[in-house]
């Protein structure tokens, strides 16, 4: 097996007397899409934040690319790689469609203290936020001010950012949450091709779309994995099926 | 330099500390409750002088003058937060600054208006003339040595109000989560206006103890609004301990730099220039005291989080 | 053309047409409002910098305007006196030249913004405004205390400072310099807005979760705004010093402070000529209102309540309707 992109060892986080990560080892290899399950509350949250740069663990480390993150900030774990879409959408809100694609490219690319060229008239930033757009299908939006755009619609441009990033790895915080069934499938589409650029952490509610897309599934359970596997595997766990499955599959 | 004076400066810089609790507390109850940043609240300690002044010179007695200060300036309170300040609790610090500010040119302007740019006196009762003999041998100001020792009787009260009242209780829910207390059924309109008045006659009773020493005038809000902003910089914003801790923190630094700065630089330099040096540096220090406690804890001393 | 490109011609103008028709019915006094108007113009072009562009509610940018004027009053008063600033390791002497002045006002009051900007910075919100105003009174009352520049009372320059080919004593042709400089002034900062740095630093006030997650500090970005535009607020402090020929204390006042604040708001938070518009209704009030009464900063404070309660987004968002994502 290839050496992963992403390794997660013993990652530990408390709030007062509530464990919301325990001894949490995962990983995510190149090509994949590893989907991070588990019922409301589970740490699902806490525990890309700390991946992300924004909680510090209390202890554990984040491996990204063989090198030690944990101590760096947000911004510098960006910069390295890691593409991040948000669960709750954290897009320009004033800004057209376009300008926050274009703010993702100019991310990546760097030269964001440069004062005086335009920067939307700048050819190279625009051909990749168009492209993102493109991908995501909000070419003919481009021009609409984000807070216009349905709540469907942010979810796309939100991946169109990340997108720009051309990022080492994703980082997805439920990104079909709140989508219709037709919006949901077209992500889906999406996401399929995009492991090929690189692998997704896929958090997600949507069951049938975890089941369909990923390679491997976690189960998050009060901060502990209780099971990591293929779909099928997941499946076929009992531990899983009493723990977050729940009563309907016993009914 | 003798010790004798050192103890007097430093119960001045406690008096001096305990004045800006009574701005420094209302400041930070309102926000912490209300989320709201209150420029006009050295208007309202203007507005405690200017009554406390008015009456004195009225009635001629000094307690009822002070009882004016507290009914003026919880009246003026609670007027604004009827007419203005209710309006922008949801909106965001940028529009509180500005209609505060802008209240502040109407509270100002009006002042001058009704009673004149000249400055009023308020005169402090023969009862609290001269001086007392505190313990050895140390003489001092009996008006003084009277606002500390009220100041830290309405600090007791307030910290006792907040810890074992049914309105402390309200207080303390409504700064943790301002849904919540909704939810319960308190009426927040009503809780909203009561600490704002509540602040507001904190500010215009330190006023009106201040109007005995210095002069009353338009104007002499915003100096102690300002010292009152360090303070909860220094404490920690939405904390009464802080604000505590902070403000007596801050009345001592000024009072003592501006004694002690002067004579530490006459050591080393002629004293002509050790005066106009020290006098610079002191009325910097509390700045540096603030800058300091920005670069080792943001929050401020007893600060929760950053707000 | 757009409404907002309409206005903002009419803004300037009007500016210009004003102390001309001044200049021909020979009305110096109202060439000399009217570069005040253009000079607060530019103090408040300085601040909305950090509160268009970053969304940073600074109340302390008296502190630069302050900078800015005691860097002119300090180079004339050794001028004009012929003393040396300072003797040792090198002499530095006073000068009467205007850009001298002007590079070592925007270049002090920038130090001073990166000194308070980067302590402040520090905390966001509320704190960050008590922080600034509180950092422009310890000016205030450093400036106060410090008797070797006039302390209180302040100091006077006797006669302008100077620029070349110029005779910055004619009203007009003062006049022309500070609205040669006000037009450049809003070149750079409309340059700016539309810059990658522009871009990213209102991206950093709609959301700094987005702006990390691109890989940039929001601390750096916002540091890099303030200097920016407290260096500007700088330019603006040193003409007004020499527009008054006199600089003082109160430039450092939290009534500046204020004040510079009032232009961005009457004008339009966040629009490159709203500050414009801003200090000119400004001086337009002051003058109108003054002359009915004595006590105009009633009035004043009544507008003021008025815009911020009632017509947010000022002259501007009044006139040109809603600011349009610009691309």
């Amino acid at each position: 097996m290839t050496d992963p992109v992403l390794d997660i060892r013993g990652l530990n986080k408390s709030f007062g007397a509530l464990r919301a990560s325990q001894d949490i080892d995962l990983t995510l290899h190149p090509g994949e899409i590893h989907a991070l399950i588990g019922p409301n509350g589970a740490g699902k949250s806490t525990l890309i934040q700390q991946i992300a740069g924004g909680l510090r663990p209390d202890s554990g480390q984040v491996i990204f690319d063989g090198r030690d993150v944990t101590g760096l900030s947000t911004a510098a774990r960006a910069r390295l790689g890691m593409g991040r879409t948000f669960q709750i959408s954290a897009l320009a809100m004033d800004y057209t469609v376009l300008q926050n694609a274009v703010l993702g490219a100019l991310g990546a690319r760097g030269g964001v203290y440069r004062f005086f060229r335009p920067v939307m008239r700048d050819a190279d930033l625009l051909a990749r936020a168009r492209a993102a757009l493109d991908t995501v299908g909000l070419t003919e939006f481009q021009a609409l001010r984000t807070s216009e755009l349905s709540h469907g619609q942010r979810r796309q441009l939100e991946v169109a950012v990340a997108l720009t990033l051309s990022p080492r790895v994703f980082l997805m915080d439920e990104p079909m949450a709140g989508l219709g069934a037709d919006g949901s499938r077209r992500l889906m589409e999406m996401l399929d091709d995009l492991r090929a650029q690189a692998p997704i952490l896929l958090i997600e509610h949507d069951m049938d779309a975890v089941f369909a897309l990923a390679d491997r599934i976690s189960v998050l359970v009060y901060g502990q994995i209780v099971a990591t596997g293929t779909v099928d595997e997941i499946r076929a766990n009992a531990e899983v099926r009493t723990a977050y499955l729940g009563e309907e599959e016993d009914a | 330099m003798s010790t004798i004076l050192l103890i007097e400066q430093t119960l001045n810089g406690l008096q001096f500390g305990v004045m800006l609790f009574l701005m420094a507390a209302g400041l930070t109850l309102i926000f912490g409750v209300m989320g709201l940043i209150n420029l006009a609240h050295g208007s309202l300690y203007m507005v405690g002088a200017f009554a406390a002044a008015g009456v004195a010179a009225w009635t001629g007695s000094f307690v009822l003058a002070l009882a004016a200060s507290l009914v003026a300036a919880a009246v003026a309170g609670v007027i604004v937060e009827m007419v203005v300040i209710r309006r922008l609790y949801d909106r965001d610090h940028l529009d509180q600054v500005l209609a505060t500010f802008a209240l502040i040119l109407i509270f100002s302007e009006g002042t001058r208006w009704a009673f004149g740019s000249f400055p009023l006196f308020l005169d402090t009762p023969d009862w609290l003339s001269g001086t007392v003999m505190l313990p050895f041998g140390i003489e001092y100001s009996r008006y003084r040595l009277a606002i500390i020792l009220v100041g830290l009787a309405v600090a007791a009260g307030l910290f006792w109000m907040i810890a074992r009242t049914r309105i402390g209780i309200r207080i303390r829910a409504g700064e943790n989560d301002r849904e919540m207390i909704g939810a319960l059924g308190v009426n927040i309109s009503r809780l909203y206006t009561l600490v704002f008045a509540l602040g507001a006659a904190l500010a215009g009773f330190a006023g009106a103890l201040i109007g005995a020493i210095q002069s009353v005038q338009v104007g002499m809000g915003e100096p102690v609004l300002i010292l009152a902003f360090v303070v909860i910089v220094i404490g920690g914003i939405g904390s009464i301990k802080g604000a505590f801790i902070g403000a007596i923190l801050v009345g001592l630094t000024d009072t003592l730099g501006r004694f002690l700065l002067p004579l530490a630089f006459g050591l080393i330099m002629e004293p002509s220039a050790a005066t106009s040096v020290g006098a610079s540096l002191a009325s910097m220090a509390i700045y540096i005291l603030m800058a300091g406690v920005l670069l080792f804890r943001p929050q401020g001393l007893f600060g929760a989080r950053a707000a | 053309m757009r409404r907002e490109t309409l206005l903002n011609a009419a803004v300037l103008a009007l500016l210009l047409a004003v102390p001309l028709w001044a200049q021909a019915t020979d009305e110096p006094f109202t060439i000399t409002l009217a570069t005040r108007a253009v000079i607060l113009a530019i103090a408040g072009v300085g601040l909305n910098v950090a509160l268009g562009l970053g969304g940073l509610v600074s109340l302390g940018h008296a502190l630069f305007f302050g900078v800015g004027g005691y860097a002119m009053g300090i180079l004339a008063f050794h001028a004009q006196s012929y003393t040396t600033l300072i003797d040792w390791p090198v002499t530095i002497e006073g000068t009467k030249s205007m850009p001298v002045i002007w590079l070592v006002a925007v270049l002090a009051s920038a130090l001073a913004a990166l000194g308070v900007g980067a302590l402040s910075l520090r905390t966001t919100g509320v704190y960050f405004i008590m922080i600034t105003l509180a950092f422009a009174q310890m000016f205030y009352f450093f400036a106060i205390s410090w008797p070797a520049y006039g302390g209180e009372d302040g100091m006077s320059i006797y006669v302008r400072n100077g620029f070349p080919g110029l005779n910055t004593m004619d009203p007009i042709q003062f006049f022309a310099v500070c609205f040669g400089l006000l037009l450049l002034v809003l070149l750079i900062v409309w340059r700016l807005s539309r810059s990658p740095l522009g871009l990213m630093l209102g991206a950093a006030r709609q959301s700094e979760a987005r702006v990390q997650a691109l890989g940039q500090v929001p601390y750096r970005l916002y540091l890099t705004a303030f200097v920016i535009s407290g260096a500007i607020t700088g330019l603006a402090g040193a003409l007004f010093a020499d527009l008054n020929r006199f600089v003082s204390p109160t430039m450092f006042s939290w009534q500046t402070s204020g004040e510079i604040m009032v232009f961005v708001i009457l004008g339009g938070v966040g629009r490159v000529f709203g500050p414009v518009a801003g200090a000119a209704l400004f001086i337009v009030l002051e003058h109108s209102l003054g002359g009915l009464s004595e006590f105009w900063h009633i009035y004043l404070g009544a507008i003021l309540l008025g815009v911020v309660l009632f017509a947010r987004g000022g002259l501007y968002g009044l006139l040109a309707g809603r600011e349009r994502a610009h691309d």
